[in-house]
Parts: structure tokens; sequence; C-alpha cells
């Protein structure tokens, strides 16, 4: 149904269906969401190793008139406190915006602020 | 440990076992002057060339290496293999090879093709690496996806990384932003073009990449 409205998806996934996803299947589905067109918030980010697994796939599946790749935003995991640290707490990856690379451009980044730009698709060159 | 200090005990390691060797791979986004770093270390240690060089991004597009190549620091030296990796980026799109470049389309459509695989390839190359010298280009923005995701990577697998800030030749460029923004890592100010600052460079190389990789399991 929102197929046929004129717009750009920005879905919202939640950190529930993202921890219930195995990583192969988690990659899988992100791919596939933004080689549609959409945008994803995923609440919690990929780790490390997802997201170079992320950029692996993503170089396979790129094609020169339909998809050139994806751009990815989200804050570093933040540093475990000494306790959480010596308990063996693992560091969570933050709240990240990823997005067909045609579409979603970066803009600016700093610890405040992250600041990104859809792009319109005739204004895309 | 502490006490007897690592330099005394690496240096009987050192002797035991002969010379301390590492494979260290130069890492980081496109156009960034990785080659053009590698080719610097080449020249002044071994007088080879690494491979070409190019203002158009995603030049190298296949990992390349140079075995044996001693780096002396005046007190101690390191053995190490030097590879040079295709530069990490998550998206490919010919025409900016054409429009920004310049390229024909088949030349487009060729390289940005190879630029993937490129990418694919480096990626591979990390898990077969004792440690990173990860190139940033110190005129840009440090926070990028693939900086950020290489280091989350080596800090998962422990691996030591040194950051080159580099093109500080260039008016604009700002080490301290990307020292401050990466203050877990040593981060050496360098023009690989110039030469500038590359023996604080090699002294450092040596010295971050002795070190023995700490074991997680
Ligand atoms: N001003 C300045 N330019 C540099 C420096 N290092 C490299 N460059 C230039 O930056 C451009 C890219 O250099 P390369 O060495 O090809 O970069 P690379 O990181 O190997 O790039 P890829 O192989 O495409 O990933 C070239 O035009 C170099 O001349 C530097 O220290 N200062
Ligand atoms: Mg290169």
């Amino acid at each position: 149904m929102t197929k046929k409205e004129n717009g750009i998806a920005f879905n919202l996934i939640s950190r529930h269906k993202l921890q219930e996803l195995n990583t192969e299947d988690k990659l899988k589905f992100i791919i596939k969401e933004i080689k549609n067109g959409k945008i994803l918030v995923l609440e919690q980010g990929l780790t490390p190793t997802e997201q170079t697994s992320l950029i692996q796939h993503t170089m396979k599946e790129i094609e020169h008139d339909t998809f050139i790749g994806f751009e990815m935003e989200g804050y570093g995991p933040d540093q475990p406190t000494f306790f959480q640290k010596i308990l063996g707490m693992h560091k969570k990856p933050r709240i990240t915006l990823i997005g067909p690379a045609n579409l979603l451009k970066m803009v600016k980044k700093d610890n405040e602020m992250i600041q990104t730009m859809i792009i319109s698709r005739s204004g895309a060159k | 440990m502490g006490l007897f200090g690592k330099i005394t005990f690496s240096s009987i390691l050192q002797r035991i076992f002969g010379k301390k060797h590492a494979k260290i791979g130069i890492y980081g986004p496109p156009n960034v002057g990785k080659t053009t770093l590698a080719n610097r270390i080449l020249r002044d240690w071994t007088g080879d060339i690494m491979g070409s060089v190019s203002e158009i991004p995603h030049e190298t597009r296949r990992a390349k290496w140079k075995k044996d190549v001693k780096i002396d620091n005046g007190n101690s030296s390191l053995v190490m293999d030097i590879v040079d990796t295709p530069g990490i980026s998550t998206k490919v799109d010919f025409k900016e090879f054409m429009n920004t470049w310049g390229l024909s389309k088949d030349e487009a459509r060729r390289r940005a093709k190879e630029a993937t695989e490129g990418v694919i390839e480096s990626i591979k190359w990390l898990e077969d690496i004792d440690g990173v010298l990860l190139v940033m280009d110190s005129t840009q923005d440090p926070f990028t996806q693939v900086n950020v995701t290489i280091l989350g990577n080596l800090e998962a697998r422990n691996l030591p990384v040194l950051i080159a800030a580099n093109k500080i030749d260039v008016e604009e460029s700002s080490p301290a932003t990307l020292k401050s923004a990466f203050p877990q890592h040593p981060v050496v100010p360098i023009s690989a073009l110039t030469g500038y600052n590359a023996d604080n460079l090699y002294t450092t190389m040596v010295k971050q990449f002795s070190k023995k990789k700490k074991k997680r399991r």
C-alpha cells in the first residue's frame, strides 16, 4: 500500500527484531530493504564485524544503474565503564541510520549531531 | 613483569627466535594516500615501488605486498611484510568516474566493478594481518563510517593499529582533529608526498608493531 504513495520509505527497525535475527539474516534483511530504496533507522546498530560483512555483501550486490551501495551513520559504542569492563560487559552498538547511497547523503558528523540529507530523485546527479 | 621492562624481555626473545616479523596492512578509505605512503616506505627502506598513485579514487584495486621490509629506528628494528590494500568504501558509483574524472563509460564501469572486488579483497586480508597502518586524510572529517568500521574491527580483534594522519603539507589539514577524534590510538601526522615526519612514523611503527598481539581466547 505504501508502495503506491510517492515518497521515500523511512522505517524504524526495533531492537527486538534486530536481536531476533542472526547476523546472516540481519544483513540480508538490511540489504534487501536498502536495495528497494528504503531508509532504515536501526534501534540497535551493527557490531564492527557485522559492518565489514555488510560492506562485503554490498559490494557483491552493486549494479551500475540501480544500486551503488549504502551510506551508514551512527555513533560508535560508548566506551564501557571500568566496572562494566571488569564484569566483561560488551559494548552495545548504538542507534544507526542506513540507506542507499543514491538517496542518503552524510552532511556533517561530530560528537553531538549527525546531519544527513535525503536527495530527491530529480535532484540526484 | 613491569620491573624487568618489556625491552629486555623482548630483546631476549628476539635473540632466541631471530628477527621479529610482522605482516602489516596499510588500510583506509580510497584516495587518502595509502599507496603514496607505501611507496615512500619502500623507497626509504628497500628502493622499490609498491604501485601506481592517482587522484582518481580506487586506483589500487588489487592488494600488493612487499616482503621483508626492514625498518630500523636506531636502537631497534622490525622486519615487516607490507601490504598495500585497495581503499575501503561503502559505495562505488561509476557515474562519479565519468562525471568527476572524465573516464569513458566503459572505463568507468570497469573501474567500478574492479573497485568493488578490491574492497572485498581488502576486507579478506584483514584476517591475515598482524597490525594495521590506518591512513586518514587530515584535510577531511575523521568520523567517516569506514574509519569507524575498520577501527572497531581492529579493536574487536585486539590488533595493534597506528593512525597516519596524512596530507599535512596541505594548508587546511588538521591532524589535531584526528588526534582528538581517536585518543585511544597513536596518531602520527605525516606527509606521504613530501616525506615530512616520516622518521617519526618509522619509529612509532617499530614500537607499535613489535608489541605482541594480546590474545583474547
Ligand atoms: N598533498 C598531498 N597529497 C597526497 C599525499 N599523499 C597522497 N596524496 C595524493 O592523494 C591522491 C591519492 O593518493 P594514493 O596514494 O593513490 O591514495 P590511495 O589511498 O592509495 O588510494 P586508492 O588506491 O584509490 O585507495 C594522489 O593524488 C596523491 O598524490 C600527501 O601527503 N599530501
Ligand atoms: Mg592505492
